[in-house]
């Protein structure tokens, strides 16, 4: 249990809360606390140069009085800071005009608190030590070694408790983990190479079979040659697919999205081939599991393209009153300009062995990764970006050599449409958007449009 | 505060840490934002903690808490130095430190109007008269429209004595236009797409004049439905100052910040091409006419300060000097290896984050000559670009590729007609030797971002950046299909 003096967790901290904003004339009131227990053990040229840890919690307070709301946030949860939180919010809400289409906090769907997923919680995170960090940074570093690369990375594990309580009812407190490998290796002849697992689990992630897949990609992708850009077939890995799903689910997948005329994603309308099919589920033990949101509604499975084919959007309590249906559980803390977003999406699995998607190609790239991607012209997903950390020219079938990296100019939903093959394997990444399990994928065109020295 | 400080160091350095530095932060912020007329938030927060970093056989370490208690100092110094001795069973070379004076004083961002006790009702009025103001432009599709204000109290205490104390503020505020017609979604910003941010009081906001720029900006991001898309070739450009500042900031900042060069954001932002080799040759990066300086005592700049966050005190660097690469944005473990002292450039998100080198204001110059009228005057032939609307650079900060929300045509010395969707690319040190131009001081203007990424965990940092727009030739412009 993560500390909260005075209380006994952070359900207990979210109803002390509550009652103190009721007693100072809040009509509807929402708490979310989160307390945190976070470390991270950064490495750099195969030696740790950063190494954290932090304790921290936040109160966040959603104060309504009417139909005028404020929000009030304090990270102190001693009886002084608690008093300064709900009088600054009270204060706030005093202020403010009030909204004619406030819908009230969302209720409860009877089904009784909400405490937890069950598998969004791991001891061995939880308790994760700097020494087990260090430990799986040292077979990283080893497998580069054993390569004759240096290892950069980092390896992140964190606890986190979240409690929401409102006054419409809702009680939801769940105790959740998470853990991130990620290593690049650099050869000294100026070849690179990326890996990434993410786990519930931190136990799970094995780091010298990550450290040996981006030593043996950077020794791979020395002496790249410089290719034209270009339309080219691809075969992209999972850390590129990431990439993909997160921003179509930045972009597309919100409901206020779509009522702001800002997305593509029109129900019935097809975006993907046959073979692309994704959804958001909170409770998939592939991902990294969430029961409930900051709004303390239970994550509903959400399918939000159906072999290709738009079906929903993911909705919060606002935008789910402004569509006359329920939150689909995707709020996130308020106050929230930007609507609703898919934490914990995941894209089926084709039937292709990953090894074998270059197979089907006659002449394309197969690329490792993106690298600082943004979008371009937001309707039609036209997004620009990188290649980084290994990119190959692939003909016959084969990998014939590494090539520098490319700029693309590209649409998501073009690229999505062009999915001719998805790998039978997946991995669990975590992307802006939370977490993501995705395959690899094969696509007949992709757009570059620039080259680097590199 | 002294007595938390003293107690975290005494701890730390009785468990064998060589080194140690602690931060107390306190930080106040509240915001508004507005949607179409709607007061969709109204927020207030407040966070506060101590993080307490130590050096340990040479091995770094670091621990952070919420809770200001001396028992609490004595557990997370325990932890940072137990995290260091982890860090020292991955170490290949000892980190040793630059020398700096002790670091004794008080800074204060000068405020004329304490942001916090204008009354929360005038801010949010003046916020909503310019939200509708834009709102009422016939064939705006939404508004979105935001004010925030942040205060930072710090203390900073060090084992070799040093103790600062800084109070900083910063503001900001933005009115943002959309047009929607189809696929089209156009967008127009004021003062620029991040929002025009700055330290100071609410005098800063005033100086913005929202209200003053809302319509015509929001006229303009309808007129961009029916605008013609930009032309593509390679062609001569001119970039307004909400747009030169981004380009300074990821072309020339990032790649002077010598953490990167050195390797240790490799996983995550990158490393540069501006190896040290490049400062020992002299190398080129822009024509004579480009002089760059991180610059922590700039008035209004969001990178200004009395002392970093490893207390080494606020000054002028100069990065690029006539087009020469000069220097680097450096700390107290970085500078010595290429032979200098810290320039004071760490900089944390707070109290339970570790200093990075982070930029500080990273300034071009502006150049006796023209104004940026003046060089619109001089240009016969070419594209006036405003308001970044995306930006993507490769990880050794090379391939540069920039959309913006709107350029104008110049012909024979006028801005002409409006385009839609323009992108512009290239290679940073042949972008920006292939500048001719740069405004004098009257066009200079201090913009600022307040949500600069980098490390792991993230950290946002704000910074800023004065530049008084500039021309440059032979830059391909339009990418991509439309």
């Amino acid at each position: 249990m993560v500390s909260t003096p005075g209380h006994d967790g952070s359900l207990a901290l979210a109803e002390d809360v509550l009652a103190r904003a009721i007693a100072a004339g809040a009509t509807e009131a929402e708490v979310v606390v989160t307390e945190e227990d976070g470390a991270l053990t950064r490495f750099a040229n195969s030696e740790i140069h950063q190494n954290v840890a932090e304790s921290n919690v936040n109160v966040n307070l959603r104060f309504v009085a009417g139909r005028r709301i404020a929000v009030a946030a304090s990270g102190r949860t001693d009886e002084e800071g608690l008093r300064a939180l709900v009088k600054r919010a009270a204060a706030i809400a005093r202020t403010c005009d009030e909204l004619e289409d406030w819908a009230g906090l969302p209720t409860p769907d009877g089904s009784g608190p909400i405490l937890g997923a069950g598998g969004a919680y791991s001891r061995a995170t939880a308790e994760a030590t700097p020494e087990f960090r260090a430990d799986a940074v040292r077979a990283v570093i080893a497998a580069a070694d054993a390569q004759g690369v240096l290892a950069y990375g980092s390896f992140a594990t964190s606890r986190e408790q979240v409690a929401v309580a409102t006054t419409t009812g809702i009680r939801a407190e769940e105790e959740r983990t998470s853990s991130q490998l990620i290593t690049v290796s650099m050869s000294p002849d100026g070849g690179s190479g990326y890996a990434e697992a993410a786990a519930t689990d931190a136990s799970t992630i094995d780091a010298a079979a990550l450290g040996r897949e981006a030593a043996a990609k950077a020794r791979s992708t020395e002496g790249a040659i410089s290719l034209p850009a270009g339309d080219y077939p691809v075969v992209l890995e999972e850390y590129a697919v990431l990439d993909i799903v997160d921003m179509a689910g930045y972009l597309g997948f919100s409901a206020l999205a779509v009522q702001e005329q800002r997305s593509f994603a029109t129900p019935g309308r097809r975006i993907g081939s046959d073979l692309v099919t994704i959804v958001d589920d909170g409770a998939d033990p592939a991902g990294l599991p969430m029961a409930f949101d900051y709004e303390g509604v239970r994550k509903e499975r959400v399918m939000l393209v159906e072999a290709g084919v738009c079906r929903d959007v993911v909705y919060d309590a606002q935008t789910a009153a402004r569509g006359g249906r329920r939150s689909t559980g995707h709020g996130l803390p308020a106050p929230n300009s930007y609507g609703p977003f898919p934490l914990n999406m995941v894209m089926s699995e084709g039937s292709t062995p990953r090894d074998e998607l270059i197979a089907g190609m006659d002449r394309g790239l197969l690329v490792t990764r993106f690298w600082y991607t943004n979008p371009v012209h937001p309707k039609l997903a036209i997004v620009t970006g990188m290649t980084r950390d290994g990119t190959f020219l692939v003909e016959g079938g084969r990998i014939v050599g590494p090539v520098r990296n490319l700029r693309f100019t590209q649409s998501y939903l073009d690229a999505l449409a062009a999915v001719t093959a998805a790998s039978r394997e997946r991995r669990t990444l975590k992307g802006f958007l939370g977490s993501a399990v995705v395959p690899a994928l094969r696509i007949d065109s992709w757009t570059f449009t620039g080259t680097t020295e590199h | 505060m002294r007595d938390l400080t003293q107690r975290a160091l005494d701890t730390a350095t009785q468990l064998g840490a060589a080194y140690a530095d602690v931060r107390i932060v306190r930080r106040r912020d509240e915001s508004v934002s507005i949607k179409s007329g709607r007061l969709e938030g109204v927020s207030s927060g407040e966070t506060e903690g101590f993080g307490i970093r130590v050096l340990v056989d040479g091995a770094w370490g670091f621990a952070s808490s919420h809770r200001l208690e001396l028992d609490e100092a004595d557990r997370v110094g325990a932890l940072a130095v137990r995290i260091a001795r982890a860090s020292g069973t991955a170490l290949r070379d000892r980190v040793a430190l630059d020398d700096r004076p002790t670091a004794t004083g008080r800074y204060e961002t000068p405020v004329a109007e304490d942001p916090f006790k204008i009354p929360l009702e005038r801010k949010i009025g003046e916020l909503m008269a310019a939200d509708r103001a834009a709102g009422g432009v016939p064939g705006v599709a939404f508004t979105e429209s935001s004010y925030g204000a942040q205060r930072e109290w710090k203390t900073f205490a060090a084992t070799d004595g040093s103790f600062t104390e800084q109070e900083i503020t910063h503001v900001g505020a933005a009115v943002e236009s959309n047009a929607i017609e189809g696929d089209e979604h156009q967008r127009r910003s004021y003062p620029d797409a991040g929002g025009g941010w700055g330290a100071g009081g609410y005098e800063f906001i005033r100086g913005l004049d929202l209200l003053g720029n809302a319509e015509r900006h929001a006229e303009e991001a309808v007129a961009l439905l029916s605008a013609p898309q930009c032309p593509s070739g390679r062609m001569t450009v001119i970039l307004d100052p909400s747009q030169l500042y981004l380009q300074v900031h990821e072309s020339c900042g990032h790649p002077t910040e010598l953490d990167r060069v050195y390797g240790t954001e490799a996983s995550y932002a990158g490393t540069s091409f501006l190896t040290t080799d490049k400062l020992a040759e002299g190398f080129r990066y822009g024509s004579d006419l480009v002089t760059i300086v991180a610059d922590a005592t700039a008035p209004g700049g969001m990178g200004t300060f009395g002392w970093d966050d490893e207390g080494v005190a606020a000054q002028a660097v100069p990065l690029i000097q006539n087009g020469i690469h000069v220097g680097y944005l450096t700390s107290r473990e970085t500078a010595p290896r290429i032979g200098r002292s810290s320039g004071g450039s760490m900089r944390a998100d707070g109290w339970n984050r570790i200093p990075l080198i982070r930029m500080t204001n990273v300034n071009l110059l502006p150049v006796d000559g023209m104004s940026l009228e003046e060089i619109v005057a001089d240009t016969d032939d070419g594209l006036y670009l405003a308001s970044n609307r995306s930006w993507s650079i490769d990880d050794r900060r090379l391939n540069f590729q920039f959309a913006t929300e709107a350029a104008w045509e110049i012909k024979g010395g006028k801005r002409g007609r409006l385009y839609k969707n323009p992108t512009y690319t290239g290679i940073t040190y042949e972008f920006w030797r292939s500048c001719d131009a740069v405004g004098d001081a009257s066009s200079f203007v201090m913009l600022g971002t307040p949500n600069c990424g980098k490390g792991e965990p993230s950290q946002g940092a704000h910074v800023g950046h004065g530049t008084p727009g500039a021309r440059f030739r032979d830059i391909q412009v339009g990418v991509g299909k439309w």
